[in-house]
């Protein structure tokens, strides 16, 4: 399916490439470089690239297209998700993925590559089947490694590979059991000018980090899983338990994982945490624009909104901002014409506020549309869904664990619309 | 440019490249290991960058069988990248493969076997296609799988061997392994995807097995059966069928249609069974599994039922830009068939500034898809926010989008027009000219209500300067000069004046409004047209001169001009037909969903064309499979000694019982390597550690170890003397295994057993350490079926020798007082002071909660003890359908039906209480129910195997526990246990 794979990094070199069947010549990627001199921004490039011979799939992650090129026809979301797998399992290795952790493991990730895939199919995704075949590096494995001349690479087939749970390998051992789960969720909204909210949704994650001794087997129960609308869930959780109980039973992976991904039902009505009060206006014949932003506290549950930072994307007619906010600093690019905002906490006493004016080109005519604010925040301690955890328990396994949830939200895309 | 990249990419590195071939050749050649591991290290670099490294073949090929396994890998991707240069030299590595592919490491076989067949030498077809057929044999599921991807190694290599390829694809698809089916339904895609009878006598396993596949084997096969199912079943679709027989009624005669229209439509049970067995994966993480299930619904599932996808898809949009990309475009197309699947979910589809541009247009063309009368104000609310975007190429989409919806909806043809009007006066050019285009375009559907919009567009015509928005201005004028008969003259005069300044596709228009103004109105503009017929007439264009010389001769009469010229006005004239403004979206649904034809809206080599139903379903009997008969006789026989060995030495291993048993344990499970009696031994440890944890609640570990038990037995025994027994015993390792197995295999069992609930740790005294001597036991129940027999209860058994010397033969004394069939544990040889054990054993209570009495004895002692169960543990867990429960319930009424209202304490009405209270009480599993409010619950007693049906229906304050079974003693018993357990509070 898959036949080579293309690591390119953001200046446009090829500096990785790795074939499973016969070689193709890097040549191939002038058309994805055509396609990348065309696109206005990164994130512009089509996904999928038809060449006379071959297609190209890239995807783009942390500054590097991976891009893979199949001959014949195949799901290109097989393709795309595939690739997405093989930059987390990179970051999973290297901590990083960056073209410097790629080149200076060059070794392992080619080893990687080779038991991920053959022939171009899926062989091995699993991080823990992986982990067992070749180990991942760290300093003092490499020390030792020079010395006494032993391997990373596994000489028995990882258990997971044949058992009915892949994702665990056997005889895992901890001192401190631990299982840590992090309930956080995502607003996504668009807010329109007057302040109404157009779309709002909630997305949230369950991602987990369990360190248990064994084969635990553990269940995890919602005080309302009525919120949860629709899932989607790591591969170790019994389906038929949730649908019958609601319930999540599992096995779980050793280490870090995502153990559930949800939407909340759209009928609840979703709290909006923060309101912005905008006053941006550009007169026709004036080169100067009044631009005055304010962020305030809206449905927080009596939480306080952090690390909130504010960034739009000014029209191209503006030459400078000079704006003094009352809290935070700010930044303005003008060449890319972004202005962020980096505002910290919202104090609901005295509201940050970021006031000045904008100059624009002489002779350039007033912009006819307002910029749009996109704004990330957090909140600590607080799933804004109100999804709670009613227990976690765990069975299969005599020690007493360290158990630990933590609530958090976050903006998604969140754009105020002015 | 690649050169250029090429070069700088070897910057740092040293300048002389073959210096430094010459050095790695040292290192290769040297003794010591280290120096050659970091020589090979360097060459993968090389090959990394894209370097050629082949001349260092020869000294890299002699390390291929290296102890190293590290190195042997790296020379291992080495080989495969350049064998096929060398091919020569490559062949002195083979012999080392074929050797590998007998080591008795599975990994080092199933790796020698990748790499043979990645090597593509043609010369050595015939040796790789021995080594994939005899791994197509292999016991090991990982070796069989690497041989289905070689299938398609060797058939790329070698098209000739298809035959033999496809005997080998044939045997692999009966393979029952969950790790192999991806990749052989990825070898039979590739190699015969026409060879659907192949398929037949394997669909219903696959199905079956589908769930527990790997994700991406999971997307390989639903794909294939996807297309399996078209060519199989009758259309589910109703609608179609419909039009179809109103067809039929024109030509038929009277009764052939009544016959037609009585027979309903029954779904074939396996088309219902691809549909149901789908659908869980819907929740998959991975996104292709996701499109994948939705593309088969989409296909497959009746429209009534495609409303299930829509949620699974909306949720995709969350995921990464590149996945987005595919889904969107897929829900494009999706929409212009189904509005109602997501117009819920139009919000979902709103564009926002940050979303990349193909993003954008995508989202745009979904919305426009989804407008109606009853939403188009919200859209069209949105759409003026988009319009206003700085993105300029996402602005002109938007108002291509108004106008597609402007002329779909007719209520609101006149706001859009009115309101791209307001657009003409927009400052950028693209906005305006995107306008103008589809003004143009609208006002050919109604142009006389609209002649100030004309004359507008005329006013503002002097300011736009794109040709595309100049010329549709210039049409518009001549097309419609009757409704500005003032106007027109005077832009053709304007136009006269700046006619060589202006873009091709102008002049042509000019040219053409002369014409027109010509046959109209002559007079003002006869002049006027002969200047402009002359200056095209030596234009530089061709197509402009031919044009010129075209319409002269057309409206100018002349004595050479024959009848054409009296037709000119009808000719030019001619009412044309408003264009048709269609979704780019219209003709993909020719391609099947999700795939990468689809998303070209190309055909791509090696798509696979999805058959139209078959008006006529083709036999279904080719999908049934001769039942697996579950248990022959000499097998339990096996089965029984090797349980009787196993036992055995289990307890002369009792002595040495320490911690390294437990790691030696995890090992024998990865190897097949040991020897066999080595083996067995560990099995048995396996087995014991598994007895060790008492309390363990852990049930799927019980699934594994059994599993594993099994399989090692099988293992040994066939590789000893029962060879040919081999094959009916692993159909009862599968009955077995499924009998535990909580994940569903398919076996043809009517009553599905289940794995328990829940399984209590309280253990019950059985023998005290006074009374016994210091012997003191403990049972408790395990609540799995017993592997004694079938009605048997399983019991374990935990003695602990509490005095201070060591207690000997511990055993079951063959006389039993009552008349209980009894499973003695094996006798235990010894037992050290302050140490225990734990044994397992079976007794038949024969559904009654009689207490069995038996004789426990040590060497010197006889003590007498009972066991008493309670009336839930002589039950076993069931799973049916909520349909086949109230079947099942209806045939138990009367006296079989007992039932008693309670009050609940409110902190027991959460349906979490209720099932943990009802599944503490009784081994009986739960039924997932439609109904708030009622809770259901089923099992079957473990001797007779009669059904017990249990349902808790709440009726605040108040509860309804009804309990339906023949044996109307254990419902008495159950109800008041019943009673009790849910009207006291606590856990």
């Amino acid at each position: 399916m898959i036949h080579s794979l293309f690591l390119v990094n953001a200046s446009g070199d090829i500096f990785l490439e790795k074939h499973w069947k016969s070689v193709v010549s890097r040549s191939v990627c002038d058309y994805f470089f055509e396609a990348l001199e065309r696109a206005t921004e990164p994130e512009n490039v089509p996904p999928v690239i038809p060449t006379p011979h071959h297609f190209l799939i890239n995807v783009l992650r942390h500054r590097i297209y991976f891009v893979a090129v199949i001959q014949s026809e195949v799901p290109p979301l097989f393709v795309i998700e595939f690739l997405h797998r093989v930059v987390d399992t990179f970051q999973d290795y290297f901590g990083v993925c960056s073209e410097a952790a790629i080149k200076d493991n060059v070794v392992v990730v080619y080893e990687l590559l080779e038991e991920m895939l053959d022939n171009g199919f899926p062989l091995a995704t699993e991080s823990n089947i992986l982990k067992e075949l070749i180990k991942p590096p760290t300093i003092l494995r490499t020390v030792v490694n020079t010395i006494t001349g032993s391997t990373n690479v596994g000489e028995q087939l990882p258990t997971g590979q044949l058992s009915v749970v892949p994702w665990r390998r056997t005889g895992v051992k901890y001192t401190n059991n631990e299982a840590y789960f992090d309930v956080v969720e995502e607003i996504d909204a668009i807010i329109d000018k007057s302040g109404s909210t157009i779309t709002a949704e909630i997305q949230g994650v369950i991602d987990a980090c369990v360190k248990l001794t064994g084969m635990p087997d553990l269940t995890l129960s919602f005080m309302n899983p009525r919120l949860l609308d629709d899932v989607s869930f790591h591969p170790c959780v019994r389906f038929k338990r949730w649908e019958a109980e609601r319930i999540l039973s599992f096995i779980p992976p050793d280490g870090n994982f995502r153990l559930l991904s949800y939407h909340v039902s759209s009928q609840n009505l979703v709290a909006i945490p923060v309101y912005v009060k905008h006053n941006i206006s550009f007169r026709e014949g004036s080169s100067q624009g009044r631009f005055e932003l304010t962020l305030g506290p809206k449905q927080t549950m009596g939480k306080a909104v952090e690390s909130v930072l504010v960034s739009s994307q000014l029209p191209r007619g503006v030459l400078n901002a000079n704006l003094s906010p009352s809290q935070g600093t700010y930044t303005f690019d003008p060449v890319t014409k972004l202005l962020s905002w980096d505002v910290g906490k919202i104090n609901p006493q005295k509201l940050p506020s970021l006031k000045g004016s904008v100059s624009l080109q002489t002779g350039a005519s007033k912009p006819d549309e307002n910029p749009t604010i996109n704004i990330q925040f957090k909140i600590q301690q607080l799933a804004i869904s109100g999804l709670k955890v009613n227990r976690l328990d765990m069975y299969g396994e005599k020690y007493k664990p360290f158990k630990g949830i933590k609530y958090m939200t976050k903006a998604g895309k969140f754009q105020v619309r002015t | 440019t690649s050169a250029q990249r090429n070069r700088s990419n070897a910057q740092g590195k040293p300048r002389n490249p073959t210096l430094k071939n010459e050095d790695l050749k040292e290192m290769l050649e040297s003794n010591k290991e280290s120096l050659k591991l970091e020589a090979m290290k360097r060459i993968v670099g090389l090959i990394a960058k894209g370097k050629n490294a082949s001349e260092l073949f020869p000294a890299v090929v002699k390390n291929v069988a290296s102890k190293n396994i590290e190195l042997k890998k790296l020379v291992y991707v080495y080989l495969v990248r350049y064998a096929e240069e060398q091919q020569d030299l490559a062949l002195l590595s083979i012999s080392t493969f074929q050797r590998a592919l007998k080591d008795p490491n599975q990994l080092i076989r199933a790796s020698a076997l990748r790499v043979l067949s990645s090597i593509r030498v043609p010369i050595i077809v015939p040796i790789m296609m021995l080594a994939i057929k005899e791994a197509a044999t292999d016991l090991s599921p990982y070796v069989r799988k690497t041989a289905a991807h070689a299938i398609q190694k060797l058939y790329s290599l070698d098209p000739d061997q298809k035959e033999h390829l496809i005997e080998v694809i044939e045997k692999l698809l009966k393979d029952k392994s969950t790790l192999v089916a991806g990749s052989v339904v990825m070898a039979f895609e590739e190699v015969c995807p026409d060879r659907i009878d192949l398929i037949h006598k394997n669909y219903r396993k696959l199905c079956n097995l589908l769930v527990d596949v790997e994700e991406w084997g999971q997307v390989v096969i639903i794909h294939m059966l996807t297309r399996y199912a078209r060519t199989q079943f009758v259309s589910p679709w109703r609608e179609e069928g419909g039009i179809e027989r109103t067809i039929y009624s024109f030509y038929d005669s009277e009764e052939e249609r009544k016959v037609e229209q009585t027979r309903p439509y029954i779904m074939d049970p396996d088309h219902r069974l691809l549909l149901r067995n789908t659908k869980p994966l819907l929740q998959s993480r991975n996104t292709a599994v996701v499109m994948a299930v939705s593309q088969l619904y989409w296909h497959l599932a009746p429209k009534h039922e495609l409303s299930i996808i829509t949620k699974s898809l909306v949720r995709l949009l969350r995921s990464h830009r590149e996945v987005q990309y595919v889904v969107l475009q897929n829900i494009a197309t999706m929409s212009i068939q189904r509005k109602g699947m997501f117009e819920p979910f139009m919000k979902s589809f709103y564009v926002r500034s940050t979303d990349a541009t193909h993003i954008k247009t995508l989202k745009l063309e979904i919305l426009t898809n989804l407008a109606n009368e009853a939403n188009i104000s919200t859209i069209l609310r949105e759409f003026q926010t988009y319009v206003k975007s700085q993105d300029k190429a996402f602005a002109a989409a938007t108002i291509q989008a108004i106008g597609r919806c402007a002329t779909n909806i007719s209520e609101v043809t006149d706001t859009c027009l009115n309101g791209l009007v307001l657009l003409l006066s927009n400052r950028d050019e693209t906005v305006v000219a995107e306008s103008v285009v589809v003004i143009k375009k609208l006002l050919q559907t109604q142009p006389s209500q609209h002649s100030d919009i004309i004359k507008h567009m005329a006013k503002l015509f002097d300011n736009i300067t794109v040709p595309m928005a100049r010329a549709s201005i210039l049409w518009l004028m001549g097309e419609y000069c009757e409704h500005v008969p003032k106007i027109a003259p005077d832009v053709l005069r304007k136009m006269a004046k700046t006619f060589t300044n202006e873009e091709d596709i102008v002049k042509l228009q000019i040219v053409n409004l002369a014409a027109k103004l010509y046959l109209t109105n002559s007079k003002q503009t006869k002049l006027l047209t002969q200047y402009i017929l002359n200056l095209g007439k030596y234009d530089q264009n061709y197509d402009i001169r031919d044009r010129t010389r075209f319409i002269r001769q057309l409206i100018v009469p002349n004595e050479k001009s024959g009848a054409l010229s009296k037709y000119a006005r009808r000719i030019l004239m001619a009412p044309k037909p408003a264009p048709v403004l269609q979704s780019a979206f219209k003709d993909r649904d020719r391609f099947q969903l999700g795939t990468l034809s689809h998303t070209l809206n190309s055909q791509a080599s090696g798509y696979l064309e999805l058959s139209d139903w078959p008006a006529v379903a083709p036999d279904q009997s080719v999908r049934n499979v001769e039942v697996v008969e579950p248990v022959r006789l000499p097998c339990i026989f096996i089965l029984f000694y090797f349980l009787k060995i196993m036992l055995k030495i289990e307890s002369e291993s009792e002595e040495n019982s320490d911690d390294s048993n437990k790691s030696s344990s995890s090992q024998s499970e990865k190897s097949s390597s040991e020897s066999d009696s080595e083996k067995k031994k560990k099995t048995l440890k396996n087995k014991k550690l598994q007895q060790q944890k008492p309390d363990s609640k852990d049930r799927l570990l019980l699934i594994i170890m059994t599993k594993y038990i099994l399989i090692h037995i099988v293992l040994s025994i066939s590789t000893q003397f029962f060879v040919n027994c081999m094959c009916s015993l692993l159909h009862l390792c599968v009955f077995l295994a499924c009998q535990f197995d909580a994940v569903s295999w398919h076996v043809h069992v009517s009553l599905q057993a289940s794995s328990p609930v829940f399984v209590p740790e309280t253990s019950h005294e059985l023998l005290h350490r006074m009374t016994g001597k210091g012997l003191s036991a403990q049972y408790r129940f395990t609540r799995q079926p017993c592997i004694y027999g079938n009605s048997m209860v399983s019991l374990q058994l935990t003695l602990s020798n509490s005095s201070d010397q060591a207690l000997e033969n511990i055993h079951i004394s063959e006389k039993s007082s009552t008349g209980q069939n009894i499973h003695r544990f094996n006798a235990i040889e010894r037992l050290e002071p302050q140490a225990s054990v734990t044994v397992s054993m079976g007794v038949d209570f024969n559904d009654s909660t009689q207490a069995a009495n038996f004789q426990l004895c040590t060497k010197e002692d006889e003590f007498s003890v009972s066991i008493q169960p309670a009336v839930g543990e002589l039950l076993l867990p069931i799973t049916m359908s909520e349909a086949d429960f109230t079947k099942e319930q209806g045939k138990l009424m009367g006296m079989n039906e007992s039932s008693a209202t309670i009050t609940m304490k409110p902190e027991n009405v959460s349906s979490q209480s209720v099932n943990r209270k009802v599944v503490s009480v009784a081994n009986i599993g739960v039924i997932p129910s439609s109904q708030e409010n009622i809770y259901r619950f089923a099992g079957k007693t473990v001797s007779s195997g009669s059904l017990v049906l249990v349902s808790v229906a709440l009726k605040d304050p108040d509860a309804v526990i009804t309990i339906n079974t023949e044996k109307t003693v254990i419902g008495s018993m159950l109800l008041r246990q019943f009673k009790t357990a849910l009207t006291n509070s606590g856990p």
